[in-house]
């Protein structure tokens, strides 16, 4: 049997080495920092402390994801909390150096810049703290309290009322209230139910589930474990895209850890409730990111989308009752037990709970992972978390929610970020993509891009995405190259409503997203490239 | 009453939907009646006329020539009908287009030419990258598929439209056959 | 000793018309029992439903979203709409699109006057298209001793994977490929002559609704005679081996 005191041992030993030493340096091995050279960053450190012989007061240790992305690789020194980016081995003995003295100005970023202090962290509170390749590093940082708390004081009725109360929506982009689909789960009288992970993070640009998942693993297994004890599921798949690598790796040393544990198994903590999972990669479809083609896929069949109803909760994998949720709710459980649903709900709007990771990228001076509460506003988090534009240009518009998302113009930066105030601007929430776009940019080449990609990545079993999306960027194209008539961009808006009601899975409703955004807001720009010249095509091809 | 001016015109196509039309029959002394026919391959008028009421186009659109043919047809007509398959969808002539001109070319006048083979002369109308559709160049009024389509259906959508009404041809006429 | 089913009744509307049904039936079944003509490619009965072509969509009230009638069962107080000017004008799109995606000259193919494709067009009227012939190439696979596959034909309604994997349970063929790329194969990409799974049934080419698959020996245009009710059969058939086993 596993106690509390066991947990408290693991908290004690961790805090206590950490405790003896003066000084800890955090390097980032995220992906990311990774290609940027932090790896070898870790090791001069390492080497430095050994020749320097400060083992007993120095101790250095990767972490997960940082934050500031576009520093990379950054370094953390705590307990002084000092953030150092775009760090390179040459700059080690200056910053052994600095220890306990002045830090290194030259590439300190301060800690005090609305980008550290606006953000709110829940799903990313281990991340850069932590190392995700160490169990009890988690432990220590309350990790796998919640599982214990579940399995030793709650029946699965009082954990879905927990979730329930938490108000907490789906993280994957549609936003279905989390605490209903577990409920539905839950009520189905199968015998055989399955808990399933969706870790297919697809989007341009995104890597909020990356970050997640290898920076603090056995967070999300945790969720997933409590999940399935809610919804009587004693069996767990995690669906994560073979993009990424060390992600896979990471997942697959944290369940062996866990399994070790007993956190994961025949009999998690000693007690009957049993759970294990397994992870399957994916093989570079989008599509298998929507939920009945990951679970069609799983099942090693052609990852197509199938309609719904039946939704997976009442027919889903191997035919069977399917929990199924985004890696960022997952993430989200464990804090919810621990600090009860009230406090999530306390966090955020009237109708978005808690907070929302985003890959904020483009034309932004801080370009990074943040975490934010919902109901920020898009200026605010472009200007107070993101710094402002990089360079001289002004903000032209914002996409967000990826491929199947929508461009907001600078006119309605006010508003908050939440599942609601997006959607009725024609965006998405989405997974988590935010692109900042400045005026240099021609808006009708960015919705081009994205329709591109929904081209390249419909699966191909409906119609009206599978040909529908190939001829909206045939028409789109044709205006772009200045060919287009009036009749052609009726003919396109005609086409974007047709696939939007008639594709059969979110991919190929979503997919005019792109183009019906940018002709609301940014309609002039297409107007300007319309001809009055009427159509010949024969003409233009004419030897 | 003054006669409604019918004109036909031949494009890239079989002249199929012309002989169609011819399987009117006897019915054709009565539209003769109401219709005057000012330019056709039937008749032996070389120029197109100005002020045409009706159109029909047999064939797609293939060469250069096509194209100023349609464009002066177009200019100088009421009511454009694309007739048979050729006109209304590229057909036969179109499927080229997968293969491209220089493909089509050397299979015509080389590959299946046992004497004398030899590059059409530069006198000759050029052909375009792609074979499209009538509507794809100027406006169409009124689409007739079918190839060709039934003498019948050609008889009803014409006596219709000489008395200033648009055919109802559903069930009618069907691609292809 | 058998066991009484209690049956399910479900009274719903069907464009105003008030009809009945029995539960677990899908409004296309309903539709048809009462001559209500739904417009389908993809969906043949015996098959297990797709819901890919899209042309069945209709409308139920307080339903936002379209549903494919092949798929979505009947419910109690269910109140349908199969035939409006907005859910035509989506058919004749779909259609239209069909049209421009691959080589559906009817004129020069073995399923000319046999054909669903062409004979919804007639249908529904829809007499042109106004967007470009995408017209990608694919090789025609004539390598086995019957039949022939052409790509070119194909409009991807699954009939012949659904059939060859369902009833004759060989799998022989399937989708390989995304988007306007996605193309039947025959096992791992194959030639269809090599393939140590097809049992030569032919009954693929029976459910084609083009002449996408067709049998060899049919030499010229129009000539691909279909026997499809034959599959609703074989369905009927397992169903009942099934139940006395």
């Amino acid at each position: 049997m596993v106690t509390l005191d066991h947990l408290s041992d693991i908290r004690r030993k961790v805090s206590e080495a950490e405790e003896q030493r003066n000084h800890r340096i955090h390097v980032c091995v995220a992906a990311g920092c990774i290609a940027a050279g932090s790896r070898k960053l870790l090791r001069a450190f390492q080497e430095e402390i050994t020749s320097r012989g400060l083992n007993d007061s120095c101790l250095v240790k990767g972490v997960g994801c940082i934050g500031p992305c576009a520093g990379s690789p950054a370094v953390a020194i705590e307990p002084e909390g000092i953030v150092y980016c775009s760090v390179k081995p040459e700059d080690v003995p200056e910053i052994m150096d600095s220890l306990a003295k002045q830090p290194v100005a030259r590439l300190q970023m301060s800690r005090d810049l609305p980008f550290f202090t606006r953000q709110k962290k829940i799903v990313l509170e281990n991340s850069g703290r932590i190392d995700p390749e160490q169990i009890d590093d988690y432990i220590a940082a309350k990790g796998y309290h919640a599982l214990y708390k579940v399995i030793s004081t709650m029946s699965p009725a009082e954990v879905i009322s927990e979730v329930i109360k938490s108000g907490l929506r789906g993280r994957g982009g549609a936003g279905y209230p989390t605490g209903l689909k577990w409920t539905t789960v839950a009520k189905t009288g199968q015998q055989q139910k399955y808990v399933v992970c969706n870790a297919d993070e697809g989007d341009p640009g995104a890597f909020m589930d990356r970050s997640v998942l290898e920076s603090d693993p056995h967070r999300v297994l945790e969720g997933m474990a409590i999940a399935g004890y809610a919804v009587g599921a004693n069996k767990g798949y995690i669906y994560i895209r073979a993009e990424y690598p060390l992600a896979y790796e990471r997942l697959r040393k944290a369940i062996k850890q866990a399994e070790e544990y007993t956190f994961l198994g025949q009999s998690i903590m000693g007690t009957t409730y049993g759970f294990h999972v397994e992870l399957r990669l994916g093989a570079g479809a989008y599509v298998c990111g929507e939920e009945t083609a990951l679970i069609a896929s799983i099942e090693g069949g052609r990852g197509t989308p199938r309609p719904r109803p039946p939704y997976p909760a009442e027919r889903g994998l191997f035919g069977k009752s399917t929990l199924i949720n985004n890696v960022e709710t997952y993430a989200n459980i464990s804090s919810i037990i621990r600090n009860g649903g009230d406090w999530f709900a306390s966090i955020g709007t009237q109708n978005s709970k808690g907070t929302k990771v985003f890959a904020l990228a483009g034309n932004v001076k801080n370009v990074g992972l943040i975490e934010v509460p919902m109901g920020e506003t898009l200026r605010e988090i472009i200007y107070e978390i993101g710094g402002g534009m990089e360079g001289q240009n002004k903000l032209k518009a914002v996409q967000t929610g990826g491929p199947t998302g929508g461009c907001i113009p600078e006119s309605e930066l006010d508003t908050p970020v939440d599942y609601e105030s997006l959607a009725s601007l024609g965006s998405i929430m989405g997974s988590g993509g935010m692109v900042v776009i400045d005026d240099s940019v021609s808006i009708v080449d960015i919705a081009r891009y994205f329709m591109e990609f929904s081209v390249s990545e419909s699966c191909g079993k409906c119609v009206p995405c599978r040909v529908g999306t190939t001829q909206m960027h045939e028409l789109h194209a044709k205006i772009n190259r200045g060919e287009g008539t009036k009749r052609d961009l009726e003919l396109l808006e005609e086409l974007c409503e047709v696939v939007k009601h008639t594709s059969l899975c979110g991919l190929g409703q979503s997919a005019p997203n792109p183009v019906l955004s940018t002709l609301r807001f940014f309609r002039s720009e297409y107007e300007a490239q319309l001809t009055d010249h009427e159509v010949l095509a024969a003409e233009g091809v004419a030897k | 009453m003054k006669k409604i001016k019918l004109a036909t015109v031949w494009l890239d196509g079989c002249s199929g939907c012309h002989m169609s039309f011819l399987d009117t029959d006897e019915r054709i002394l009565g539209l003769l009646e109401h219709v005057e026919i000012v330019y056709s391959p039937l008749v032996d008028i070389k120029t197109f006329p100005e002020n045409v009421d009706i159109t029909l186009i047999e064939g797609s659109v293939s060469t250069n020539e096509d194209v100023v043919k349609i464009k002066k047809v177009r200019a100088h007509t009421k009511t454009l009908v694309a007739l048979g398959d050729c006109a209304v969808t590229g057909n036969v002539p179109a499927m080229r287009n997968p293969f491209g001109v220089e493909a089509t070319i050397d299979r015509a006048y080389f590959h299946l030419v046992q004497h004398n083979p030899l590059t059409p002369s530069e006198y000759l109308p050029r052909l375009l990258d792609k074979v499209v559709p009538v509507h794809d160049v100027v406006k169409v009024d009124f689409h007739v598929p079918g190839c060709p389509p039934p003498a019948d259906t050609i008889y009803y959508a014409l006596t219709e439209l000489v008395r200033g009404r648009m055919p109802d041809i559903k069930l009618m006429t069907r691609f292809g056959k | 000793m058998t066991e009484i089913q209690s049956v399910q009744i479900i009274t719903l509307t069907i464009d105003g018309k008030p009809v009945g049904a029995s539960g677990g039936e899908t409004i296309l079944d309903v539709a048809k029992q009462n001559q209500v003509f739904i417009p389908t490619l993809c969906h043949l009965e015996g098959l297990i439903p797709y819901g890919a072509c899209r042309l069945c969509l209709v409308e139920i009230k307080g339903n936002n979203k379209l549903v494919p009638a092949c798929i979505t069962k009947v419910a109690e107080g269910m109140e349908v709409i199969t035939n409006n000017e907005r859910l035509q004008r989506f058919r004749r799109w779909i259609l239209e699109l069909l049209f421009t995606e691959r080589n559906h000259v009817c004129s020069v193919c073995v399923a000319n006057g046999f054909c669903e494709l062409q004979s919804l067009a007639e249908v529904l009227g829809m007499d042109h298209v106004r967007l470009p012939y995408l017209h990608p190439k694919f090789v025609v696979d004539a390598t086995h001793d019957r039949f022939v596959s052409d790509n070119n034909r194909c409009i991807l309604c699954g009939r012949c994977v659904r059939v060859c994997s369902d009833i004759e349970g060989a799998h022989t063929l399937d989708i390989m490929g995304r988007g306007i790329k996605a193309r039947i194969v025959s096992d791992l990409d194959d030639d269809w002559g090599n393939s140590p799974t097809c049992t030569r049934c032919s009954k693929c080419v029976q459910v084609c609704p083009t002449g996408a698959i067709k049998e060899k020996g049919r030499r010229s245009v129009g000539e691909k005679f279909k026997h499809r009710d034959v599959i609703a059969h074989l369905a009927e058939m397992r169903e009942a081996a099934r139940e006395e086993d």
